[in-house]
């Protein structure tokens, strides 16, 4: 069976599966990192958004061997250096965002990625960011979302 | 009974005394009945619907609740300090385990983080009282919870008074230490064994009194937003379990059809990480070492399907058949009138966790693993369906990722138990999001028709006829022998009924008022959805009374504000009339609604503000659509007593999302015996293009003593408040619901394979962010 050498959140690992497997189910059933949740398995969703070198990516949607090794994939998991929050993370406790927390994890890395990519483009984030992003809750945190995203931005 | 055992002073047990239990255990356990028998000389509690009773009484299972003990929650001191609690309900994001959590640091005075609420296994002894549903988990614990919380705080004392050689009387109970007045203090980790009892005795006990309340009534947030925000909170199918592999299964391409044969079923088994492939009595189950192989062999099975219990059936039949379902309304009486009827289509109860469990069958004993908000009636059904004892079936309650009614449910839990029986290995099961939302329950379709008379200021009648695609209320109150009495017949017909009169109060002083339910076709899987008869029957009766007030000259706030019948519902609607700006201009095509709900002994009041300016309802969307946007809402709540008011705001905020969705986005077509929706690029739930970006919840004052109900309460005047926005801004009442039901914003996925491949284009290296 074809090994796949990769990063996740620092370290690297090797897998071996078929080259097809999506990176979702190498994360969650062979890794055992299960941050990034299963909401569709077709990338509409958004619940298991992780990041690919720095970007925001879906993993249900990308076959294992696509990648090479020295792609760093983050989850939620590696999103903060050691027992203190990223600031994103903080946001969300202190506007305590979540009410189940089955899609929180792909939230906050969908909006680490929003963050960095606004202040990229040099500018602040605005309704029109925040109303474009996909990631869905169905508990309905929207609102708690959009207040956490501009109080984590203003700290990252 | 009294006195020393609960180391309250000697006295008569009297109104605000309780009766509760120290349990013999090693370490500190105090008890408390869940449902504890009426205070002698209290009146009566309200009696039981005479269909409930006559069920109940049917079953000599009840006489084994009988032993004084076997049906108690209890709160343990730990000797590390802290505090543990096993909830009998199910925590599926509504926040119960931290408002538990709160009541026991209140009334053992610990600090929150030492309280830890973990989830109960099913406990067929507490029979009906293992339900979580009805937005009733407060309001039926709230009492009980602390009763074995106070219990235990006096034994503390007890305990550290002979410690410390000073009499209670002498003694505080802070952060967890108790202290005299020498400053000389014990944590009470340190007296967990010595406040222990050798034998269990009943004790009696006061509560703190309100005006003393430091936790209870003061917003605290979510003792598991930690674990929830850093990918720690573990959901059912984050356990490891040993060799529960991952486990789906290939469905039918109509509503609960069968599998008829299957073509390949030995070269399925043969393909990468496939270990079996069996047919089961829901389709044909794979289960294969990721969840990734399970989609490639579902999708490579090559089934002949039997027709489902719909075939053939549409929206338009079914609206037929409703039509040939309806209730009269009677004659025509001779005043004015104002008649309508309104259209609610299918709707998906799907939460953003799909249907899922874990099963490890083995011989003669069974372990099951799911977010189970009927765990006893699952329990049970699970040892029917495998021939075991109840008592060797095993069911732990896991957290879960939402509900929305769902979770009531355990279909999954009983498919994965007969997939583990039949293949003899463990397996971790989960429905694919397309089985979720074509083959998962959904809230039955339903028309209501309402018709008003009045004559000059006076409103004279108010009458509204219900007609329902069956709600399967088949989890019953939480016990196989009511969940089966539910499906007969005539019990359920009695057990909808009951479940309408109670759950639909007529707030407004209309005269003489009838409302009735009927129900018809129970051919598709359905189930009581979030709020479950109120947002259409709420929406109906609302639309309504803005036409009455436009007919009766009258503004449609004033109107609804001088025809209710109480304060505190008056008081509600004024606040989000005055918080809201109600009355303010508005440019054409854009609108307020204001809408009133009652229930769960709780009031609520939404005001919106809706643009169904054609820029906006046409704004460019992809894979979702726009639509009218809700631009402001604004949101009051008296639920009794409030005891995390920022959970129930978090809680009237979800309300408030689904509601929108239910008037405006939100549906499923039915073609041809099967749901076109397959997945969130088909079933328009509320996104983030969809949310009000100016939102308000209003927490009222606490008028009472006592919690009421608040997890499902949001939805209906939400919802209501939309459909009455949108009517005035377009300046046509809505009558079908959703509104954009008439337009189909997809390409409907194919239904054989039944799920959807996984795509292949997510790296998208170099290309824009995700």
């Amino acid at each position: 069976m074809p090994e796949h050498t990769f990063r996740v959140n620092g370290e690297q690992v090797t897998v071996n599966v078929t080259d097809d497997v999506r990176l979702l189910w190498v994360l969650r059933d062979l890794l055992g990192i299960t941050g990034p949740k299963y909401g569709c398995g077709i990338n509409v969703c958004k619940a298991c958004t992780s990041h690919l070198n720095g970007k925001a990516v879906n993993p249900c949607a990308i076959p294992v061997g696509e990648l090479r090794p020295t792609d760093e994939v983050t989850t939620i998991e590696g999103l903060a250096t050691g027992e203190d929050l990223h600031p994103m993370q903080q946001a969300w406790l202190d506007h305590d965002v979540a009410q189940c927390g089955y899609c929180q994890p792909g939230q906050i890395m969908a909006a680490v990625a929003l963050v960095e990519r606004v202040a990229a483009e040099g500018r602040a984030i605005t309704d029109d960011d925040l109303d474009g992003i996909r990631n869905i809750c169905r508990c309905g945190t929207y609102f708690r979302i959009r207040e956490a995203i501009r109080a984590g931005a203003r700290n990252m | 009974m009294t006195g020393s055992n609960g180391g309250a002073p000697e006295e008569a047990i009297g109104r605000r005394r309780f009766l509760g239990y120290v349990v013999a255990a090693p370490t500190l356990v105090a008890a408390a009945e869940l449902v504890p028998a009426a205070p002698p000389g209290a009146a009566a509690q309200a009696p039981a619907p005479a269909e409930l009773t006559e069920l109940l009484d049917l079953n000599d299972v009840m006489t084994a609740a009988a032993l004084p003990t076997s049906a108690l929650i209890s709160v343990e001191v730990h000797p590390d300090g802290t505090v543990s609690f096993a909830l009998p309900r199910a925590e599926v994001g509504q926040g119960i385990t931290t408002s538990t959590a709160m009541l026991i640091a209140e009334e053992l005075a610990v600090p929150l983080e030492r309280v830890r609420v973990t989830l109960a296994d099913a406990r067929p002894e507490l029979l009906f009282n293992q339900l979580t549903g009805g937005s009733n988990t407060t309001v039926s614990t709230y009492v009980p919870i602390r009763v074995a919380a106070a219990i235990a705080r006096a034994r503390l004392l007890s305990a550290a008074a002979a410690e410390l050689g000073t009499p209670v009387g002498g003694l505080t109970l802070k952060a967890g230490v108790i202290s005299d007045r020498s400053g000389s203090g014990i944590d009470i980790g340190a007296l967990a064994g010595k406040a222990a009892s050798t034998r269990t005795q009943q004790v009696s006990v006061r509560l703190a009194p309100r005006e003393s309340f430091t936790v209870i009534g003061r917003p605290h947030n979510r003792l598991d937003a930690r674990d929830a925000v850093t990918g720690r909170k573990k959901f059912t199918m984050d356990l490891d379990i040993p060799e529960a592999s991952p486990t789906m299964v290939c469905r039918p391409p109509t509503i609960n059809g069968k599998v008829g044969s299957v073509a390949n079923l030995a070269e399925v088994r043969a393909m990468p990480g496939v270990t079996d492939a069996v047919v089961i009595s829901t389709g044909v189950a794979v289960r294969a070492r990721t969840f990734g192989q399970c989609i490639d062999a579902v999708r490579a099975l090559r089934v002949s399907w039997r027709p489902g219990t719909a075939a053939g059936k549409s929206d338009e039949s079914v609206l037929r058949e409703l039509h040939a379902a309806e209730l009269p309304l009677g004659l025509r009486p001779p005043t004015p009138v104002v008649e309508g009827a309104f259209t609610f289509y299918f709707r998906s109860n799907s939460a953003l966790e799909p249907n899922c469990a874990i099963a490890d069958v083995r011989a003669g004993s069974a372990e099951i693993w799911s977010a189970l908000k009927s765990p006893i009636v699952a329990q049970q059904a699970i040892a029917a369906k495998l021939g075991l004892p109840v008592g060797k079936v095993t069911v732990h309650v896991t957290e879960g990722g939402g509900s929305f009614g769902r979770k009531l449910f355990f279909d999954a839990a009983l498919e994965a138990a007969e997939v583990s029986q039949k293949i003899g290995k463990p397996v971790k099961l989960m429905w694919h999001r397309a089985d979720d939302s074509r083959q998962g329950r959904v809230h039955p379709m339903a028309i209501s028709r309402v018709r008003v008379s009045y004559l000059g200021d006076r409103v004279l009648s108010y009458k509204q006829r219900h007609t329902s695609v069956s709600t399967d209320l088949g989890h019953g109150l939480g016990e196989i022998f009511t969940a089966l009495a539910a499906r007969l017949p005539v019990g359920d017909i009695g057990f909808s009924q009951t479940f309408f009169h109670l759950s639909q109060a007529m707030s407004y002083d209309f005269g003489l008022s009838s409302r009735l339910l009927a129900e018809t076709d129970k051919s598709f899987n359905t189930g009581s959805m979030r709020n479950v008869y109120s947002p259409d029957v709420t929406c109906a009766r609302e639309l309504i009374v803005d036409q009455l007030a436009a007919r009766m000259g009258r503004d449609a706030y004033r109107f609804r504000h001088d025809f209710l019948g109480d304060d505190r519902s008056r008081a509600v609607l004024a606040k989000v009339a005055e918080a809201g700006g109600w009355g303010r201009p508005m440019p054409p095509g854009t609108a307020q609604g204001i809408a009133f709900h009652a229930e769960y002994k709780s009031v609520s009041a939404c005001l919106v503000e809706i643009d169904c300016r054609p820029e906006t309802v046409d704004r460019p969307i992809r894979d979702g659509v726009g639509g009218p946007r809700v631009t402001k809402a604004v949101f009051a709540v008296d639920a009794g007593l409030a005891v995390n008011p920022r959970g129930l705001e978090a809680q009237m905020m979800g309300g408030i999302m689904d509601g929108i969705a239910l008037a405006l986005t939100s549906s499923l077509h039915l073609r041809d015996g099967y749901f076109l929706e397959a997945s969130w690029d088909n079933y328009f739930y509320t996104r983030q293009w969809n949310t009000p970006p100016e939102l308000r919840i209003i927490v009222m004052p606490s008028t009472s003593d006592q919690p009421g109900g608040a997890g499902e309460l949001g939805v209906a005047a939400s919802m209501a408040a939309v459909a009455c926005a949108y009517g005035r801004a377009t300046g046509t009442m809505p009558t079908s619901f959703p509104i954009n039901h008439g337009t189909l914003s997809f390409t409907p996925k194919p239904t054989v394979p039944p799920i959807p491949p996984s795509p292949a284009d997510g790296l998208n290296r170099g290309g824009p962010s995700a």
